[in-house]
């Protein structure tokens, strides 16, 4: 399977959807001009990956900035891979905070508190 | 026909400005490419005095969602190129408080008459919530709402409010029986303890 690399711009983030390997990344700042258009393939494809995943899936989610019409399309996301994770795989998404950034720490525990998804934060 | 002034004009805008605290005024379309522009132009402006990077951080933050918040509900928009919406509106940064610590931002924007009511209920019940209720609110709503096609999520001024820890202050004027001029006031507090 291909990896799928979108480099980030100063309004939307770098994103990796790597199927082969089951892991897949977004850092960066996430405020696209249409979110529907920037998120609509990343949304198909982690759609595609999830009928047939790997047993081990990986979401490193560093972003030091996101607006509102992305932290639902994040949530859309997670959902997805909540998905595979009741069906018996193992999926641990990576949240990653500046340290001093309560705003985005908090952003972290809300997602986890909603999906049922295993979640491990981390400083940088 | 009265002569206008210019030139007087032009001072008394620029002693307005000040006697305001006003650091930037706009009015008329609200794009993407403003909002990136206004954004860093403000995000280059607090560091040129070493602002608190919480403040930098919520600023930005509640920027964004303004500037979005005219882009996208703005009742007089075009939408461009097929991609991206652009709405008219006023946008307005100030500084406040005694020794100016804190900030203010201040939009307006026409909506229609009759949306009025559901808006003016929608504000009043986020500045009923405290704390916990505006994340339960905002959870809520990213769980049960749903992307607009301009990409609203309804989530902007759950989000201001619960950033700043201040609650908004907005007014409805009415222009005429089909439009009202919505305004919206937003404080980002220095030390606030949300």
């Amino acid at each position: 399977m291909e990896v799928i690399k979108i480099t980030g711009t100063d309004d939307t983030p770098n994103v990796i959807l790597d199927t082969g390997k089951g892991v897949f990344e977004f850092s960066g700042r996430s405020l696209p001009e249409d979110v529907i258009s920037f998120y609509g393939p990343v949304l198909q494809s982690i759609e595609e990956y999830i009928q047939s995943p790997k047993e081990k899936t990986e979401i490193n989610i560093k972003l030091d900035y996101f607006n509102t019409a992305s932290s639902k399309v994040i949530l859309d996301i997670l959902i997805y891979f909540e998905t595979i994770a009741k069906q018996g795989k193992e999926v641990v998404v990576h949240w990653y905070y500046q340290e001093e950034d309560e705003d985005m720490e908090e952003a972290g525990e809300e997602y986890a508190e909603i999906v049922d998804v295993k979640f491990k934060m981390h400083t940088y | 026909m009265e002569k206008v002034d210019y030139m007087k004009l032009v001072y008394q805008f620029h002693k307005d400005m000040l006697a305001n605290k006003f650091t930037l005024v706009y009015e008329g379309e609200i794009t993407h490419q403003i909002t990136k522009a206004f954004t860093s132009l403000t995000e280059n402006k607090m560091d040129s005095y070493s602002e608190d990077a919480s403040m930098k951080r919520k600023v930005f933050h509640v920027m964004v969602e303004c500037l979005q918040n005219l882009s996208k509900h703005a009742e007089d928009y075009k939408v461009l190129n097929g991609k991206g919406y652009s709405g008219e509106g006023i946008f307005i940064i100030g500084r406040t408080g005694d020794c100016n610590e804190d900030y203010h931002i201040l939009t307006g924007n026409i909506i229609q008459t009759a949306k009025v009511p559901e808006m003016e209920a929608f504000l009043k019940r986020i500045n009923q919530l405290d704390k916990n209720g505006l994340k339960e609110l905002f959870k809520k709503q990213m769980r049960e709402g749903s992307l607009t096609e301009k990409g609203g999520a309804g989530l902007g001024l759950i989000d201001i409010a619960r950033k700043t820890g201040s609650k908004l202050e907005y007014s409805f004027i009415r222009i005429d029986e089909t439009n009202s001029f919505y305004t919206l006031r937003t404080k980002i507090i220095r030390n606030q303890h949300i």
